[in-house]
């Protein structure tokens, strides 16, 4: 048995550029394969990363995104003395009211134009949010004209920069900071005073209150309470839920655009696969010969042209996968519909998209390798050996 | 006596020639599917005119304008008609069934879009009515809505169910203009506003204004943004196209990835050509041997090998374009919701014919350097 598998991978060795190619071929389909996946993981990891599970959004009834929603002062005011609203270090409610609008600013390297959320915070935002971290800075004082910039911001806009200011809403407002939000979405946001905020854009109205649950599992009662309240036309999310459901039409479109991709192009590979594997078949049918008359059984050389296939299959699988362990490196940042605004997120890859790229891989080469192979065995000796 | 050799060589591996033609046939198909979604990206620029001007707040578009800029803009020099328009966001049942539905002031909106097609008792019947709206032709038939009907859409942005009468069904001048939209009266958004939250009333996302020469819309649009300059509530002017290319921009990342897969596709194929291509060469390389004994040239040997590839990638090539129209059609059923036009042009069938002619003197370029270059006698007494 271990001759057949010398002898299938000096097959690979000797027609060295029929295999580079087929195997470039099919590592370009996992490439792409793979390259999906990592996308689809990235946009996911970041929208599960940015809400926390403890949390609880308000917004106004079937708004869908804080955008949409506008939740007045007195609503706001009612949901705060909810019991079911966890206490802050200070005795005070755990609950910050906020104010999020889009403004256009322009992406550094293209100059197009992008919607950027601006979100109005006040202190115990960042309670809330354990993941945000100041990177560089402080935090933006109560009542002036500060505001903070995410990460993603500071590397993609034109004139988001440490110390200088931004003019929007007719006021000029200083960048005092930079966060780091990890891979969340909130890095690609800005924050300023939520009261300052309201003023200049003149907003009368907060745009969502976020507070954390005493009790995890009171969510329930709480949501049931508020959305029963005859003086509240709001509704409550589980802040993963509210940012899962954010994303689910640009999820599904990645969904829809990786299979059909993948479909066509391991289409294209499986062919080029077989064409080299007929082509290596029809070459040796004299040695198919020899080895049958050898003794070697046909299930034998059956599973030594597969093995042939197989070989090329992984060869192209990890080539592919190599070179798509580089996409970690960019990040990819473009408009959620749902939301109207920018979000940054990254190729991620892990365990199991590695698996699954490498089976995908080796589940081309042998589509690609089981006629041929087929053919190889069926052959009979006395035909195999007199071909000229 | 070259094209009967090329024939004769293109149908000696009828199983390898037939797998390689599959393969162009698919690659080119999806190339041109892929071309597709990239202009049908680019449907809403296509479809702007040169004669009309958006107006916007300069913060973003989630800003509204007040109603009072109306009259203000109709006395700005150079400006013919305005009208005005809000985004409604409504979800008809769920949201799965997306479709763009805008409340307008219909008289004017109509006179600035004249290539939305509506029977005029249709039209009459649809101004006169406060609660009415019209629909394109193809949401029409998304949902069986037939004149009559009554429809009633969630709002998002404004709550509450809203409650329309459909008075008419348009249909596009051209195969750009985009029949899945949904206009109503703008008076009824601010009418039913001023009752249940008079703060949001008299209102107004975008005003759309015609000129009466496009050569003159930049400075018109200049001089609108002057009117406002200062005030709490400044606009942003530009033509038609330069705002809906600033949608486009918006996913302009999604796009540029679209458009290298498609190129991507291309090299696929070029790769799985050349592999089958050089297959051929080598099995032959014996024959080519004779050939150069008896004189033959190099140059000969390349026509040979050049035509043969080009062959396959002409009979592949036009296979792919000719199922791309089929194939465009399906897609559209399955994919209506995010495309409102769908439509392949001349220049994707172009880039389809250059693309399999690139794959045929491709796959023909290393296997002839090798054929020409190999010696005669290393060919004779090379064994398969």
């Amino acid at each position: 048995m271990s001759l057949l598998f010398f002898y299938s991978l000096r097959n690979l060795f000797t027609r060295r550029l029929t295999t580079f190619l087929t195997a470039s071929g099919m590592a370009l389909v996992v490439f792409v394969f793979a390259s999906i996946l990592m996308l689809a993981q990235g946009l996911e990891n970041t929208l599960v990363e940015t809400g926390s599970y403890d949390n609880a959004v308000v917004i106004r009834r079937s708004s869908v995104s804080e955008v949409q929603s506008g939740v007045e002062r007195l609503q706001a005011a009612i949901v705060e003395t909810l019991p079911e609203v966890a206490l802050g270090p200070r005795g005070r409610p755990l609950l910050v009211k906020e104010l999020v609008v889009l403004i256009t600013m322009e992406k550094r390297q293209s100059g197009s134009p992008a919607n950027v959320v601006i979100r109005g915070i006040s202190e115990d935002s960042f309670l809330l949010r354990p993941q945000v971290t100041m990177s560089v800075g402080r935090t933006p004082r109560p009542g002036s004209s500060e505001i903070i910039i995410g990460r993603s911001i500071e590397k993609g806009f034109e004139g988001a920069d440490l110390g200088k200011s931004l003019f929007f809403a007719m006021r000029s407002w200083t960048v005092v900071g930079v966060f780091d939000a990890g891979s969340t979405g909130f890095s690609s946001e800005i924050w300023g005073d939520v009261d300052q905020l309201m003023q200049a854009f003149r907003r009368p109205v907060y745009s969502s209150l976020l507070f954390r649950l005493r009790e995890s599992s009171d969510f329930e009662q709480v949501k049931d309470r508020i959305e029963r309240d005859p003086r509240l036309t709001l509704e409550a999310k589980r802040e993963t839920t509210y940012y899962k459901d954010q994303s689910e039409m640009m999820a599904k479109f990645l969904r829809i655009l990786g299979f059909s991709l993948t479909i066509v192009f391991s289409v294209g590979a499986i062919v080029g696969g077989m064409i080299t594997m007929y082509a290596s078949v029809a070459n040796r049918t004299r040695e198919i010969g020899t080895l049958r008359a050898l003794g070697f059984r046909r299930k034998s050389i059956l599973i030594a042209f597969l093995m042939e296939s197989l070989f090329l299959g992984l060869l192209g699988g990890i080539a592919g996968l190599f070179f798509a362990s580089f996409l970690q490196f960019f990040t990819v940042s473009t408009t959620n519909f749902q939301t109207f605004s920018e979000l940054a997120f990254s190729f991620s890859l892990d365990v199991s998209i590695t698996l699954k790229a490498v089976a995908f891989a080796l589940g081309m080469g042998l589509l690609g390798g089981i006629l041929p192979a087929i053919r190889a065995s069926g052959m009979e000796i006395v035909d195999a050996l007199r071909e000229a | 006596m070259l094209l009967r050799l090329v024939f004769r060589n293109v149908l000696r591996h009828k199983l390898r020639t037939a797998l390689t033609l599959c393969g162009i046939c698919v690659a080119i198909l999806s190339f041109g599917l892929l071309r597709t979604v990239i202009s049908a990206w680019y449907a809403g620029v296509e479809a702007s005119s040169a004669n009309r001007l958006i107006t916007r707040n300069s913060i973003s578009l989630i800003f509204p304008l007040p109603f009072s800029y109306l009259e203000r803009i109709r006395g700005v020099e150079g400006v013919k008609t305005v009208s005005c328009g809000n985004w409604f966001g409504g979800i008809y049942i769920e949201e799965k069934n997306f479709f763009a539905n805008f409340a307008v002031e219909p008289r004017t909106y109509l006179e600035l879009y004249s290539e939305y097609l509506l029977p005029e008792d249709q039209k009459q019947a649809f101004l006169r009515d406060r609660r009415a709206c019209i629909v394109g032709r193809k949401l029409a038939k998304r949902f069986d809505w037939t004149v009559g009907d009554l429809i009633t859409l969630r709002g998002t942005i404004f709550p509450g169910n809203w409650e329309f009468v459909l008075r008419g069904i348009y249909s596009g001048r051209d195969h750009r203009v985009d029949e899945s939209q949904f206009f109503f009266h703008w008076d009824y958004l601010n009418e039913t506003l001023k009752k249940t939250e008079p703060l949001r009333a008299d209102q107004v996302g975008i005003y759309i204004l015609n000129v009466a020469n496009p050569e003159h819309a930049a400075e018109t649009g200049a001089r609108v943004d002057r009117v406002f300059k200062n005030s709490y509530a400044e606009t942003l002017t530009e033509t038609e196209k330069s705002f809906q290319l600033g949608f486009v921009a918006l996913t302009e990342a999604i796009l540029l990835v679209i458009q290298l897969v498609s190129f991507v596709v291309i090299v696929i194929i070029m790769a799985v050509a050349a592999n089958s291509m050089s297959m051929s060469v080598r099995e032959r390389l014996g024959e080519y041997a004779v050939f150069k004994t008896l004189g033959f040239g190099g140059a000969y040997l390349g026509m040979l090998i050049l035509g043969e590839s080009l062959l396959m990638a002409v009979v592949g090539g036009t296979g792919g374009v000719l199922l791309t129209f089929p194939a465009a059609r399906v897609f559209l059923n399955y994919l209506g919701d995010y495309f409102p036009i769908f439509l392949v042009t001349r220049q994707t069938v172009i880039f389809q014919g250059l693309a399999a002619l690139a794959v045929g003197v491709a796959a023909a370029a290393l296997p002839t350097w090798r054929a020409v270059r190999v010696p005669i006698i290393q060919a004779l007494g090379r064994i398969g």
